[in-house]
């Protein structure tokens, strides 16, 4: 099972993307931005970072990125992709998603351990979840405060395309709260918190079983490659 | 545009220059032209200027830095790979992997401009560490601000705060920790210190030499433009007054995607073997680089200036080699693998030039088009500057302020009256300087990366170096300015005892010192005397607990008018942890677990957040460092984690008890029962020091009851005075007996609040 993770100038969560399908059980291929090829990869993860150090807009540039071309096509097909934060905002720049993320309600970069609730299952990246599960993950960003007109979250919240909902605090002035979305095929989801950070004990978020050892992530990538088998 | 060249030097023998103006003394001028047999041109008194300056020669604290490397034994060098001198030290730490850390100031610019100070500090040390060969891996800093009430001092918070979180998020380096302190001697003067971390394989290290003619100057990353000239401006105005640019902005800019970018690059181009030598651009930019990488390699360089690619096409040949534009690196690349370093930096989009090629002579020659600017030996440029033996005195200030000890001025004790007693435990644990710092340090993103297995509010920083194995390294930094003015000899080693515990109470084993030295003015006696002090305190320290430093900064002229910070020596402890998977945490987890205080608390308040806060006092003699006993205790933390022993170790230091018990509860939220009345009698204290004192050699630990007997038993084993104060219980409450109970949520409201209201 192969998903690709691209690397743009300034990403920075890559990496750990990868390593987070590795735990998860695939098989990571790294893709490059100025490629247009994605390899024949089952899905795709568009990670985290500060693509072209966010000139312009969060995403902008790289949504123009050669590889993104055929990232979209594919997206229009099926192919599972993921965005994380600045993927989540790739997404968005890119149309897969509708809607913007703006500079944080505070003003500041915020890091914190998210509460989220997991409000839809029907897709290729949460169907691993039961719906209204409430998971810890991460959350690290400056420009994550979702905004859309009336229409559009009449319609999300109509057609239930809101993956992710903050629990408790909503860091960024997100409207309606939202964390994360998916399309209307359930193949394109994007989030603003870092799930790639919630895989392996020692080095996520403090759980209430023991510190910094929350794996609640892990379930989105295994809910793609489960997916991805069954499809 | 007039040129100033060799030729010209000699014709105008007896030109006026403005030396004066760029920082040289007349004695140093008068020995540039007796090395040059000529007087300088403009471009190489520019050159001299900043090489010699302070920041860049260290001719004030040369002396007394010697100390680092003099006072080691063989023992101690075991796990260098590089020492002193170098842009970073590098230290063995097994599997084949080493890691290469270093602190540095960039407390000036961060007063000017707060955002763009902080932010290209933390892109300098970086660059600092790449240049090692490493990959960086994480990023901490150490800050001092003035009083949190002054109108100004949000101004530098916000800014400086931005500035790290702007560009070290950006670089996608994990903040695992570091300090923020206010006080109001450092309003005009705030220190900005940034750490970096780096790993590599022992194969891998690079050096900044060039010491193979024929091999190519090559600078490469972002271009060059006119920040962070500063002084030269005044030569350029001096030379060219009508038609040359006006006065340049003196603090660089920074642009962190280019540093990553950058990052990403050269660790492409070492992986390749395509470079020999590398150096950074940071002070004094291509002055320093050329003649560092010439004179570390024994060589000569020829550079052609007219290739450097240029933002602004009107710099001058002076500004051009002032220039302190930030992400840009030289590289010494064979000729042989410039095509294979052209085809990375091209996927990389990053702009290259070919500048000239090393040489078989003992020259540094620049060249501006056809004519020859600079022509002078690298050594006398980048290694022999100017040495100072400064005056040195103890100021007069020192003993009277020694003797107004907390006891000779019979400040007020609560004691037995409870609710005072109590109050202050609250008023201390939420003073600024005590309070939760999640305000700053949730705007750093402390995930990226992944290997992050302790960070604030943890007492040490921990990053794993090997997924495979789990060999990490963790990292803690201290400083306590207060104690150094009341002694810095004694200070700073303090400060040594302290990093150095945080990091043995993380389960980790500290094996080197990295430090970054905050001072006065050099040319104050009272200041160099503090200076001696502390650095003669540091390299005896470290003598005794056998860990060498490794490499450091000093930044002097901290000071408005006559008045000097507090000497501020940051000292940072480096130790490794075979697996990170075994690290100690710095709370409390479960319940049932007996709570120890490791070693002895004595009446010690002098210098103490308590007399800060609830007396707003400053004098007597600091807490006394054993650091034999610092050692020993260091070895029972590893020895009981490499047994499982500790479900939790917080050491004490600032506020004493009374901070270790807050943070210890509130870290997961786990409250506690804690009596005092043992210790106040087996110690022979007050409840005032019992809570309060900063006693060193100190740690609380938490213990679960199967491993009582043997925990203690180690501790008898060792000598180590050992004492059963409390236990752990979910009962949501912190109760010290015969004192007060509170509810964790309302102690966590009042930890938490004192930031965000400041500042938020």
């Amino acid at each position: 099972m192969k998903i690709g993770v691209v690397t743009f100038p300034g990403s920075l969560d890559d990496r750990d993307a990868a390593r987070a399908i590795r735990l998860a059980g695939g098989e990571p291929i790294s893709l490059w931005h100025a490629d247009s090829s994605i390899k024949k990869v089952d899905a795709v993860v568009l990670p985290g970072g500060f693509s072209y150090g966010d000139y312009l807009r969060c995403g902008a540039i790289a949504a123009q990125a050669p590889v993104m071309k055929n990232i979209i096509k594919k997206a229009g097909e099926g192919l599972p992709v993921l965005g994380i934060c600045n993927g989540f905002q790739i997404l968005v720049e890119s149309h897969l998603l509708p809607g913007g993320l703006i500079r944080n309600e505070k003003q500041h970069f915020v890091c914190r351990d998210q509460k989220l609730r997991v409000e839809n299952v029907d897709s290729a990246w949460t169907s691993g979840f039961q719906k209204g599960d409430e998971i810890t993950i991460p959350l690290k960003n400056g420009e994550g405060g979702y905004i859309a007109t009336d229409e559009t979250l009449k319609m999300l919240e109509g057609e239930g395309l809101i993956t992710f909902r903050y629990l408790e605090v909503n860091p960024n002035g997100s409207m309606n709260d939202i964390a994360g979305l998916r399309n209307e095929r359930g193949n394109v989801v994007g989030l603003m918190p870092h799930p790639e950070h919630a895989v392996e004990p020692g080095f996520g978020p403090d759980s209430p079983v023991a510190m910094r050892s929350g794996v609640d992530g892990l379930r989105i990538f295994q809910s793609v490659l489960r997916s991805v088998i069954s499809a | 545009m007039i040129i100033d060249t060799v030729d010209q030097s000699k014709i105008e023998a007896g030109k006026e220059q403005p030396w004066a103006a760029l920082g040289l003394k007349e004695d140093e001028y008068n020995s540039i032209k007796e090395i040059l047999g000529r007087r300088p041109t403009s471009s190489e008194l520019a050159m001299y200027s900043v090489m010699w300056s302070e920041h860049c020669s260290y001719k004030s604290s040369k002396i007394y830095l010697r100390q680092f490397g003099e006072k080691v034994t063989p023992e101690m060098k075991k796990r260098l790979l590089v020492g002193m001198g170098e842009n970073a030290g590098v230290v063995d730490i097994g599997e084949g992997l080493a890691v290469t850390f270093k602190v540095e100031s960039h407390n000036h610019p961060s007063y000017i401009e707060p955002f763009q100070g902080a932010a290209t500090g933390v892109g300098g040390i970086v660059r600092d560490i790449l240049t090692m060969g490493a990959r960086p891996i994480a990023v901490m800093d150490q800050l001092r601000f003035g009083a949190p009430e002054h109108p100004d001092t949000a101004r530098v918070v916000h800014g400086v705060v931005d500035g790290i979180s702007f560009y070290g998020n950006c670089l996608g380096l994990p903040n695992i920790g570091g300090e923020t302190v206010f006080d109001k001697v450092y309003q005009g003067n705030p220190l900005v210190n940034a750490l970096s971390i780096g790993a590599l394989k022992h194969g891998d290290l690079k050096l900044a030499k060039a010491d193979k003619a024929g091999d190519l100057v090559i600078l490469f990353g972002a271009r060059t433009g006119a920040d962070g000239i500063g002084g030269v401006s005044v030569l350029a105005s001096e030379t060219f007054d009508a038609d040359g640019p006006s006065r340049r902005p003196a603090v660089q800019v920074g642009d962190p995607f280019a540093e990553k970018v950058l990052i990403e690059c050269c660790l492409e181009l070492f992986a390749a073997g395509c470079v020999s030598g590398i150096q950074d651009l940071g002070g004094a930019g291509i002055s320093c680089a050329t003649s560092e990488l010439a004179s570390n390699g024994g060589k000569g360089m020829k550079v052609q200036l007219k290739k450097v690619l240029l933002r602004d096409e009107s710099l001058t040949p002076e500004e051009i080699l002032m220039s302190e534009s930030q992400e840009r690196m030289m590289a010494i690349v064979p000729k042989r693998h410039l095509r294979a370093f052209k085809k990375i930096v091209d996927r990389h989009e990053v702009e290259y030039s070919v500048l000239g090629k090393v040489i078989n002579k003992d020259r540094l020659l620049i060249y501006w088009g056809e004519q020859e600017i600079v022509n002078v030996p690298p050594r006398t440029v980048a290694h022999d500057g100017p040495v100072y033996e400064r005056p040195v005195r103890k100021p007069k200030w020192q003993a009277p302020l020694n003797a107004a000890s907390v006891q000779a001025q019979g400040l007020y004790r609560a004691n037995d009256n409870t609710t005072d007693l109590a109050a202050q435990f609250v008023q201390i644990i939420s003073s600024p300087n005590q309070a939760d710092k999640s305000y700053i340090t949730g705007q750093f993103d402390r995930y990226v990366g992944g290997n992050t297995a302790l960070a604030y509010p943890d007492g040490a920083g921990m990053i794993r170096v090997s997924e495979e194995t789990g060999l990490g390294v963790a990292l803690s930094t201290d400083a306590n300015g207060r104690y150094c003015q009341l002694d810095p000899y004694q200070g700073a080693r303090l400060a040594l005892a302290e990093a150095y515990r945080n990091v043995a109470t993380s389960g980790a084993k500290p094996i080197a010192v990295t430090n970054c030295l905050n001072f006065g003015s050099p040319e104050n006696s009272g200041v160099m005397w503090q200076f001696k002090q502390a650095t003669t305190g540091l390299a005896d320290g470290c003598l005794e607990l056998g860990i060498p430093v490794t490499g450091g900064n000093v930044s002097f002229y901290n000071q408005t008018g006559d008045v000097a910070i507090f000497p501020t020596p940051v000292v940072g402890v480096l130790g490794v942890i075979d697996d990170v998977a075994r690290r100690i945490p710095s709370g409390w987890q479960d319940e049932g677990n007996n709570i120890y205080l490791l070693g002895i608390t004595k009446d010690e308040l002098d210098g103490s957040v308590w007399s800060e806060v609830i007396h707003d006092h400053l004098g007597g003699r600091p807490p006394a460092v054993d650091l034999e006993f610092e050692k020993r205790l260091a070895e029972l933390l590893h020895g009981a984690s490499l047994q499982g022993l500790v479900a939790s170790a917080t050491d004490l230091s600032e506020a004493g008890l009374a901070q270790a018990l807050t943070e210890s509860v509130l870290r997961f939220n786990m409250g506690a029962r804690v009596w005092i009345s043992e210790l106040c009698e087996r110690d022979g204290i007050d409840k005032t020091s019992a809570l309060f004192s900063e006693s060193t050699g100190r740690i609380l630990v938490s213990v679960g009851r199967e491993d009582d007997v043997k925990f203690v038993g180690l501790c008898d084993a060792r000598n180590i005075p050992v004492l059963r104060i409390g236990v752990t219980d979910n009962t949501g409450e912190l109760e010290i007996q015969d004192l007060a109970t509170w509810k964790l949520d309302e102690l966590r409201t009042s930890w938490v609040a004192t930031l965000p209201e400041l500042f938020g």
